[in-house]
């Protein structure tokens, strides 16, 4: 009975440690002396750190990945918010049908719908790089929003509505004053979780992407194919401490359990 | 007026996802269809009658099947000895899974670069150790991409199994064991058939998602080893040949909702055998 004890421990051992040590690495090597990426390393500095600050192009992707996840995000929830508001107050002949067509952006692979709206966005519209990477990202993040912004809409009780109708309040002045409040934790969850998806992804951005508008993702790409250096490895811990801070954040504010549903 | 107004909330998000997502879709469908003599299944013809492409397709479903095969038996013990442990020390391992999968796909396959590159970890190893004499490839093949993957895809299987499994009542292999099982038998009877609608929806996520992963394949196994998500990149932007990504993408899409639609089968028949 103890053996089996030891065999479950051994195997998440080995698990964890598989999990993490391929980041302690890249963290370790973030601070190596040599031009290029060696381990263990054989200096410390913060030149490499220095290097990335001072890299426009970089600075610049990340700059616009940032916006893009903010912009993309902040529209997706707006139009979200109503879809999300109908499909969970109102009874309508295919309900089941549009809820999974809105659903449905996350079962097309992201590097086909990329492909997709290459040929539409850039090549037959002519819509700029940088519009046609907000729809894009626009697309990739309204699924993750209504899928929780119906479900915690689901837990309001619609007779807190009907109370505030009844009592002479305006169908739009309730949602405002009375249900948002209500979902705001849910609101928060899905734009942080939009955001993050928004800000990680490469298929689509990797499609569109012009000579002076790349995504951060995209952007480090292209410098790992012709560049192998430490600064790579300090991006990488940039992100990753930026990472910490919102799991911190989240774990604060609504519990790491609601990132997880 | 108010009788449509749902319509009126949904609008918005319907002409959208009309036009820039049902749209572009149909006309990929359509041009994987379209050669100089009208309609025709030429280029999935093609796609299967050479040999170039199957080995693609191949290697994409062989590695897709092993990372979902190799997360699954993994994950399986992890995540129960996860959801044996308590509070504080569960949320502390969730937060060491949930992690990497907030960590850029990027970072997370140059991490791999570091360890299995000419210059990598395991080289050094190897050579210090003197089992080998000079560096070995390991980087771009089959092999380095599939570590990416289990590396990429077991946070999300682990995280779907300690979600499922949290659930199960704490009783239930007590009980098992009280009544003379040993607990290899208690999980083997009791938590994994108590497990599966976790194991069938992580094997769905883990699968489709090592299908149609980019990155990884990109980083981690170059221009020799494509798979079908490299191939399409690679038709479109770097030959122009529109065709082929067009009809890659639809076998894509095809294969990914027959893997759905079968595991989802699957557990209901296993769900079924279960009341019965």
């Amino acid at each position: 009975m103890r053996r089996k004890n030891y065999f479950l421990l051994a195997i998440s051992l080995l698990v964890f440690l598989f999990l993490t040590i391929p980041l302690v690495i890249i963290t370790v090597t973030a601070f190596g002396e040599d031009s290029t990426i060696v381990f263990p390393i054989t200096g410390f500095t913060f030149s490499w750190f220095l290097k990335v600050f001072n890299s426009s192009s970089f600075i610049n992707a990340f700059i616009l990945s940032l916006k893009l996840a903010l912009i993309a995000s902040f529209l997706a929830l707006i139009v979200g918010l109503l879809a999300s508001y109908g499909l969970s107050r109102y009874n309508f002949k295919f309900k089941n049908a549009i809820k999974s067509f809105f659903l449905s952006p996350t079962i097309v692979p992201a590097i086909v719908l990329g492909f997709a709206l290459f040929q539409l966005l850039v090549l037959t519209l002519n819509l700029s790089i940088y519009t046609s990477l907000i729809i894009g990202h626009f697309l990739v993040v309204l699924p993750y929003i209504i899928r929780i912004i119906t479900a915690s809409l689901d837990t309001v009780d619609i007779s807190l509505e009907e109370v505030a109708w009844s009592l002479g309040m305006k169908k739009g002045k309730t949602f405002l004053k009375i249900i948002l409040p209500n979902i705001s934790s849910g609101i928060f969850a899905a734009l942080l979780l939009a955001f993050i998806n928004s800000f990680n992804n490469i298929p689509i951005s990797m499609f569109l992407s012009g000579p002076r508008t790349s995504t951060l993702p995209a952007t480090l790409m292209n410098y790992i194919e012709y560049f192998y250096d430490p600064s790579v490895s300090a991006i990488s811990v940039i992100l990753m401490v930026l990472t910490v801070s919102i799991m911190f954040i989240v774990e604060k504010t609504l519990g790491l359990g609601t990132l997880l549903e | 007026m108010k009788k449509h107004r749902q319509y009126l909330l949904l609008l918005p998000g319907l002409v959208i996802l009309l036009i820039f997502f049902l749209i572009p879709l149909i006309k990929v469908l359509f041009s994987s269809f379209i050669s100089e003599d009208g309609l025709s299944f030429k280029a999935y013809k093609q796609f299967f009658s050479d040999k170039y492409y199957l080995i693609i397709l191949l290697r994409t479903l062989k590695i897709s099947i092993i990372t979902t095969l190799i997360c699954a038996i993994f994950a399986l013990p992890t995540a129960y000895f996860i959801s044996l442990r308590d509070k504080k020390v569960k949320k502390i391992l969730l937060a060491i899974s949930v992690f990497p999968l907030l960590t850029n796909s990027v970072i997370r396959a140059f991490a791999w670069i570091n360890i299995l590159g000419k210059n990598g970890v395991i080289n050094k190893i190897l050579l210090a150790l003197r089992i080998i004499k000079e560096p070995i490839g390991i980087l771009y093949t089959d092999f380095s991409i599939t570590i990416g993957m289990i590396y990429l895809f077991l946070p999300l299987m682990l995280i779907t199994l300690v979600g499922v499994m949290d659930n199960i009542d704490a009783d239930l292999p007590e009980a098992a064991e009280s009544l003379g099982a040993n607990r290899i038998i208690a999980f083997i009877k009791v938590i994994l058939p108590l497990s599966l609608p976790g194991l069938v929806v992580g094997s769905i996520l883990v699968f489709t998602g090592s299908l149609t992963a980019y990155t990884t394949p990109q980083l981690l196994g170059g221009n020799k080893h494509l798979m079908l998500s490299t191939f399409i990149y690679q038709s479109a932007m770097s030959l122009g040949d529109w065709k082929s990504a067009s009809s890659i993408s639809i076998i894509m899409i095809i294969i990914s909702l027959l893997v759905i639609k079968g595991l989802n089968i699957l557990n209901k028949k296993l769900d079924k055998r279960e009341q019965e």
